[in-house]
């Protein structure tokens, strides 16, 4: 191969394989070596599964070998977060508790979709303590680490997402986002990250977190990597109640469109204040990259924030009422206070928040009548240090673990579709993201515009090379 | 936080009714997110909606 495997996206890896340059079993041999190598440098994968990707790519080449058309994304590796089911594997979501489960008995949806277009899964990864994480660290199985420097964070919940990506360990990995957890690590490593429309991709056979707000999606290198294990994965699936009824709509195809008709503006007022110029730099740069002038309120965003904040906590709590009941000692320390603490609140609260939801998504359709595209910053600052407890904002000191979801919170809460894209600045070894973001349903616009600033060289996905 | 809202009262009802113990390490904690919590919460009890606003529970987006 001219150029080395890990430094391939899907797709080209994809390419490899149906010219005969390699075999899907070469690549499966040469992906597990760089794994066993770097995960002790980096704790992204909890566990591999080599015996069933080398079995999976035996399979492809077969199928090669027969004159078989192969699948959109074959040969190619991927994994998959902890709370993910794979069969015959207990489904740990970060957790200790979760690990002593009967391995399950079937796959994820999204895990079989990806794997029924060719991609072969190559292991879980580490996360957060049940996804109430924004840092990457885990209790139990030790810290994710940043690719591009390994004292910092991964980002969570979905940090081994985030470091095996950017860590060049997978092309493609999977990861859930109720408040941030796919946008925050994408952020922090340097990769790109679609957290799809609220409702659009199944999570049957994924271990929750909160019901209202959890959604799941991919990370890749780059955008048409994401955009064709995205359109993958779309599908409907009975077995979750929150899917919504949407035809397929693949994004692949017109992935090239370019800007050509596109109303862009940027999010003002609360995306414009509380971090570190370094959020509101690497906006600048996409904005002025993208030609837009106007900068556009999505008002009461504090209020809707503060909603998400504590819909998160009740519902966490009520998920988790029996475990902290019985298994209270098992529990991340920094986990189970916050369930307790949500545990005592008030009802009443919750459902005036599930009304605000209602209200703040009305604000946000309205201006999508003006707008296709809003941008805003993705985190307040770029990775913070492993066990960093507190960060200084805007003069302010704060914890980490509850606020590296300030900027992406309010957009989770009522389910729009977002790409998060890579932003470097020359001379600084850590990246950071901004969020492009669209009305409910339009995947598509938000990887096309991805698409349009990865093409111009205005954000990319380089591999770490600090493990 | 309010003047009205003492944690420690609310912890020590709660703890009963939820049939939950609280490590004595994880008091300071577990108050420090409830005093969080109830100051989010004014922003989510001041906003003015109708008594005809929809919550949403189950949200189609």
């Amino acid at each position: 191969m001219n150029q080395p495997l890990h430094l391939r996206t899907a797709l080209e890896i994809r390419a490899a394989v149906v010219s005969g340059e390699t075999s899907a079993s070469e690549i499966i041999k040469a992906t597990i070596q760089r794994i066993e190598t770097l995960n002790p440098k980096l704790g992204a994968f909890t566990d591999v599964t080599a015996p069933r990707a080398f079995e999976k790519a035996r399979q492809i080449d077969a199928a090669r070998a027969r004159g078989e058309i192969l699948g959109p994304l074959a040969g190619a590796p991927f994994a998959v977060k902890n709370l993910f089911d794979i069969a015959g594997l207990p489904t740990r979501a970060g957790s200790k508790i979760n690990r002593e489960r009967a391995p399950a008995s079937a796959d994820a949806t999204l895990v079989a979709r990806v794997e029924g277009a060719g991609a072969i899964l190559v292991g879980a990864l580490n996360m957060g303590e049940y996804a109430y994480d924004f840092t990457g660290e885990n209790a139990h199985d030790g810290p994710s680490r940043n690719p591009h420097d390994v004292k910092h964070m991964s980002g969570g919940s979905s940090g081994g997402s985030g470091s095996a990506v950017a860590g060049g360990l997978a092309p493609i990995a999977l990861g859930s986002d109720t408040n941030g957890s796919i946008r925050v690590p994408s952020s922090l490593c340097g990769i790109f990250g679609l957290k799809p429309t609220y409702g659009r991709l199944s999570r049957a056979r994924t271990f929750p977190f909160v019901a209202s707000f959890d959604h799941l999606g991919p990370f890749a290198r780059s955008v048409a990597d994401l955009a064709a294990s995205y359109d993958a994965m779309q599908g409907p699936d009975a077995h979750d109640a929150a899917l919504a009824a949407r035809p397929l709509e693949p994004t692949s195809p017109g992935l090239d469109s370019g800007l050509s008709g596109l109303r862009i503006a940027r999010l003002g007022g609360y995306f414009a204040r509380g971090a570190d110029s370094a959020a509101f730099e690497a906006v600048d740069r996409v904005a002025n990259a993208l030609g837009v002038n106007r900068a556009v309120e999505l008002p009461d965003t504090e209020r809707a924030r503060a909603a998400a904040y504590l819909v998160t906590m009740v519902e966490g709590a009520a998920l988790h009422a029996d475990r902290l009941r019985e298994r209270a000692g098992d529990f991340d320390p920094d986990v189970r206070d916050r369930l307790i603490a949500g545990a005592m609140l008030p009802g009443t609260w919750v459902v005036k928040a599930q009304k605000l939801r209602s209200w703040y998504r009305e604000r946000a359709a309205e201006l999508f009548r003006e707008f296709d595209i809003l941008l805003a910053p993705a985190t307040p600052c770029r990775a913070p240090l492993i066990g960093q407890k507190t960060f200084v904002l805007d003069g302010r000191e704060m914890l980490v673990r509850p606020n590296m979801g300030i900027f992406t919170q309010p957009i989770s809460f009522i389910g729009l579709p977002v790409c998060a894209v890579p932003v470097w600045t020359e001379g600084v070894t850590l990246p950071i993201g901004v969020q492009v973001i669209g009305p409910p349903w339009r995947e598509d616009l938000v990887l096309r515009v991805a698409r349009a600033l990865e093409r111009d060289g205005i954000v990319k996905a380089p591999i770490g090379e600090a493990m | 936080m309010s003047k009205e809202f003492n944690a420690d009262v609310l912890i020590d009802a709660s703890l009963p009714l939820l049939g939950l113990e609280l490590p004595a390490e994880s008091r300071a904690v577990v108050k420090m997110h409830l005093e969080t919590a109830e100051r989010l919460s004014r922003l989510v009890r001041d906003f003015p909606l109708d008594d005809e606003a929809e919550p949403a529970p189950v949200y189609t987006a």
